[in-house]
């Protein structure tokens, strides 16, 4: 098949069994490749216990990866949340997909425990497992000193090792895969890193069409000031969104009891970039680069992380945030939860933390040391109850919020509660019409037609994952120019519908896994905080509580249009209707 | 979305891009809405929802010149239209043409693409977020029709030796038709106030008037242009996709040191409007899409050069009125119009983007700039027709 290398590689650590097997063609032509492959593969092998040597963890890449179509560099990780509970994917950047379609594969399953910690080398068509017991213990930096950096690396740090519920694995030294706790899932199966290094290429079926529609999107994309502009997010990679989300006043602030901090141009994109004298960078074959290093080689951070270890954690201090986001990247931890369970914890300690403690504490995490660090393992949700303030936990389905306060945009409310993988911006990322006004501006402040607008950006997304290209393109660009890239690349025919339809497909899927995992309509909801508190408002900006009577209309339209019963669930009709009945 | 629904239909009407009878705006969230009773609305327009996953479906068919455009360009042989023009082709690429209000072939080209021509008389978008893009899309067909259908005329009559030979009998006849059709330009703008802004109230005030004025006056395609002031070290500007008529709450302001990124919401012409005030010191900057100045933006019929690649590497010295002519895409990449039009700005207080646009400028308030381009715009038209009066 063009754009996939036809062959995958299904990985046994409890035998040490390595096979080469074909792509199942039915899994690429119905769920693209990317996380619609790896949700399809995962099935209700999803619905074990995320440390159960049966479940499967994936490495997939989509058909876009190792060509010229633009942001085609990512990858997708599949599993079950520890954290959670959902079926969990995590798009993640770097040049690790591109590196594993020029080895020759499309996707890597792993199952099993391995009997002592251990790490996996591909080398085109050599797969070796070999003992990594000489890296225990230790975190991402040191790991690659030790197995190389030539090629492409997954790694864990002492994190995941001890299974931090919301631990991440680290690609290329800081690409994260970083929500819901995939680097539990590694920990637990004792594996420690993955390298990758091919020398093949991958077969596009129309070049000159591939090309046609490469400087398409090109085309768009310098037209986009959020992307190219002179203060977008290829000059100041996402930390640009400081100041626009300050001036929306939807920041959130002290564990989202405020939603404006008076600080927050301490660690703006343009504060960052100066103080670090930062540079671009960006994941293999990206002309966007919103990645940034500062001179003495220091990650900038994304703007999630720099309003949560900021405003979230009433700090200003720009040196402490990029150190946190440092030792984040080492330990391998997932920078929003740990920055807003770090808050729920000041919260209900009743404490303001000073930035070394704050440092302190996500060593104490990372290591899963006894008393604070093993009781905030777990995350907020966990923590909060076990404290008898289950409310100061800011998560849905027990994933920490990121930093749009829903209370700024009512089409984040919604996405934030039907979110399939927890309290999630991603899945349909309303702030691009709600904030960003891409592709159109909406009123922000109403829940008025979101229902449908957010089923069709969480289809969307999916595919997006599935192809796998990156979300940002999509301020500019739209599927219509990538439906005919993916047609140019595989020789199928692709429309922007045919899309959207694989996207509902992956969609509906995981929630119906969902769904075997325990989930209802019930799990759908925001923090109560939201429906009570009004934000930090201003004479011009209200930031009324959410009212709770329309956001359960909004709800219960969105499960309409879905298609779903009035507990949030898809039917059998719907199932059947999307050709998942293998599933039921 | 009833509100949506009537605010879109209402910017139709107010455009003259249809009479408000012969728009139908379907809105579906859970449950459909309609600017008419859903009763009376063509069974196959719901149908494209169950072949779609959209939430907005427009059908029109527009007001004149444009229906007596899309009837002509109808009898040509071609399926797809391609606009000429820069901008619409960057955002359309193509405008399908389907036989007929079939559910099956409206889901069929608009997967492919935004908007699509039906039969002889009608048009049909569609939006996935709001009524806005359906409004946005059908607008753009419109406007690059128009620009096509005379760009057309004008190099076939040079082609064809002008003339009233047989075979150039049915373009003149729907020539002389439309031209007739089309509304004669307007100079002045009284509702301007001369003096420069005092403060920042001041700012937003005239630019909101600016911006209204230059819907009125249909000196933009669709609302979209943008508009800035210069004052102390803060350009403020409209942000992007931001409807120019009403510009209140859609204004950024962004110092001019970069020192803040919320103008990540500005306009995407927002550094070719800071290169122009950074050349020429001028203050008050307008860039509009007026159709005769695209046109004749385009009227170069240069031997041996890659017609393709005008829009953005044209090396012509060209100008119209004085006005030079320069290339330039959208935005902010190597061949965009940043590197560009505030070169060329010296001297002329306007400069013309070849397919696109023109920006015009004024010393300290936006009167001159907005006479200017108007000025502009009226001796782009006269020199059209008088071109092709002299071809025929």
């Amino acid at each position: 098949m063009y754009g996939y290398t036809s062959r995958s590689l299904r990985i046994d650590l409890s035998s040490g069994s390595t096979d080469i097997i074909d792509t199942p063609p039915a899994l690429l032509t119905k769920f693209i490749g990317g996380r619609g492959a790896g949700v399809a593969m995962a099935g209700r092998k999803a619905t074990g216990n995320f440390d159960d040597p049966a479940m499967p963890l994936i490495f997939a890449s989509g058909p876009l990866v190792a060509t010229e179509a633009p942001t085609s560099g990512r990858s997708s990780v599949i599993s079950r949340s520890p954290l959670t509970g959902t079926i969990l994917d995590c798009s993640v950047g770097g040049k690790f997909g591109t590196e594993l379609k020029h080895a020759g594969f499309d996707i890597i399953e792993i199952t099993g425990v391995a009997s002592s910690l251990k790490m996996i080398s591909i080398d085109d068509q050599n797969v070796t497992i070999s003992d990594a017991s000489f890296l225990a213990g230790k975190n991402v930096t040191e790991v690659r000193k030790a197995i190389g950096t030539d090629g492409a690396d997954a790694v864990i740090g002492i994190a995941g090792e001890k299974q931090v519920r919301f631990s991440s694995i680290v690609f290329d030294g800081h690409y994260l895969a970083g929500r819901g706790g995939m680097g539990a899932v590694m920990g637990a199966k004792n594996l420690k890193a993955i390298r990758v290094k091919g020398t093949g290429s991958v077969s596009v079926f129309d070049t000159a069409a591939l090309r046609a529609s490469r400087e398409e999107i090109m085309r768009l994309l310098r037209a986009s000031q959020a992307i190219f502009g002179e203060l977008g997010i290829s000059a100041f990679g996402t930390a640009a969104l400081v100041d626009l989300i300050h001036a929306r006043r939807m920041e959130p602030t002290g564990n989202f009891r405020q939603t404006f901090y008076d600080f927050s141009s301490a660690y703006s994109g343009y504060a960052l970039k100066n103080r670090f004298r930062a540079k671009k960078t960006g994941c293999r074959g990206c002309p966007i680069l919103c990645k940034k290093i500062g001179e003495q080689g220091e990650v900038i951070p994304e703007y999630e992380t720099v309003s949560h270890f900021g405003a979230l954690n009433f700090n200003h201090d720009a040196a402490s945030i990029v150190e946190a986001n440092r030792l984040c990247n080492e330990y391998g931890l997932d920078t929003i939860s740990t920055a807003a369970t770090i808050a729920c914890y000041a919260e209900i300690e009743g404490r303001r933390l000073s930035p070394d403690s704050i440092l302190d504490i996500i060593c104490d995490i990372g290591e899963r040391r006894s008393g604070r660090g093993e009781m905030l393992s777990y995350g907020s949700r966990r923590y909060a109850l076990a404290s008898g303030r289950a409310g100061a936990s800011m998560s849905v389905k027990g994933l920490e919020l990121p930093a749009y306060d829903p209370r700024g945009a009512y089409g984040m409310a919604l996405a934030y509660a039907t979110s399939n993988r927890g309290g999630c911006h991603l899945r349909a990322y309303p702030i691009s019409h709600e904030i960003l006004r891409k592709p159109v501006a909406t009123d922000r402040f109403s829940f008025e037609g979101k229902a449908r607008i957010i089923k069709i950006a969480e289809d969307m997304n999916a595919v997006i994952d599935s192809l796998t290209a990156c979300k940002f393109v999509f301020f500019a660009a739209s599927l219509e120019e990538y439906a005919k890239a993916v047609s140019a690349v595989t020789g199928r025919e692709y429309d922007t519908q045919s899309l959207l339809r694989t996207g509902e497909r992956i969609y509906v899927l995981e929630r119906y896994l969902n769904s075997l995992n325990g989930f209802s309509a019930a799990d759908d909801d925001l923090p109560e905080r939201f429906f009570a508190e009004e934000g930090s408002s201003s004479p011009h900006i209200i930031m009324k509580p959410l009212d709770r009577k329309a956001f359960l209309e909004a709800r219960a339209n969105y499960y309409k249009v879905r298609g779903y019963d009035k507990d949030g669930m898809p039917t059998v009709r719907l199932m059947k209707k999307l050709e998942l009945e293998e599933y039921l | 979305m009833r509100h949506l629904i009537n605010t879109y239909v209402t910017k139709i009407v107010a455009q003259g891009l249809a009479e408000k009878e012969n728009i139908t705006l379907l809105g579906l969230d859970a449950e459909f809405t309609a600017n008419r009773p859903l009763s009376g609305i063509d069974h196959e327009l719901f149908r494209v929802f169950d072949r779609m996953n959209i939430n907005t479906l427009l059908y029109a068919e527009p007001a004149e010149p444009y229906r007596s455009i899309l009837q002509y360009l109808a009898r040509q042989e071609n399926s797809t239209l391609v606009p000429t023009d820069c901008e619409t082709r960057t955002f359309l690429h193509d405008i399908p043409r389907i036989p007929s209000l079939s559910s099956a072939a409206i889901s069929t080209a608009l997967a492919y693409r935004k908007a699509a021509i039906v039969g002889d008389r009608g048009i049909v978008s569609y939006g996935t977020v709001s009524p806005e893009q359906a409004f946005v899309s059908f607008s753009s067909v419109c406007f690059s029709t128009y620009v096509k259908f005379f760009t057309d005329v004008m190099f076939h009559l040079e082609d064809h030796a002008g003339g009233r030979t047989p075979q150039n009998t049915a373009l003149l006849e729907a020539y002389h038709e439309i031209a007739e059709k089309i509304p004669s330009g307007r100079l002045g703008c009284e509702a301007l106030p001369v003096s420069p802004p005092r403060n920042p109230a001041e700012t937003y005030e005239q630019m909101v008037k600016t911006g209204n004025e230059l819907v009125q006056q249909r000196l933009v395609d669709s609302y979209f242009g943008n508009i800035s002031y210069v004052s102390g070290d803060t350009i403020y500007i409209s942000q992007t996709g931001s409807s120019m008529d009403e510009l209140v709450g859609c204004i950024d302001a962004v110092p001019l040191d970069g020192s803040s990124s919320s103008g990540i919401t500005a306009s995407s012409e927002l550094s070719a409007h800071i290169g122009i005030y950074r050349k020429t010191g001028k203050r008050a900057i307008i860039h509009g899409h007026p159709k005769f100045t695209v046109i004749m933006s385009m009227s170069c019929r240069r031997q041996g050069c890659d017609v393709s690649t005008c829009y953005r590497s044209c090396r012509e010295h060209r100008s119209v009125g004085g006005i030079p002519i320069v290339s330039g895409e959208i935005g902010t990449g190597p061949s965009g119009l940043v590197r560009t039009v505030p070169m060329a700005m010296s001297g002329s207080g306007a400069v013309i983007v070849f397919g696109h646009g023109i920006f015009s400028t004024g010393e300290d308030s936006f009167r001159p700039a907005f006479e200017l381009l108007q000025t502009v715009e009226e001796a782009c038209r006269r020199e059209y027709f008088k071109k092709i009066r002299a071809l025929i």
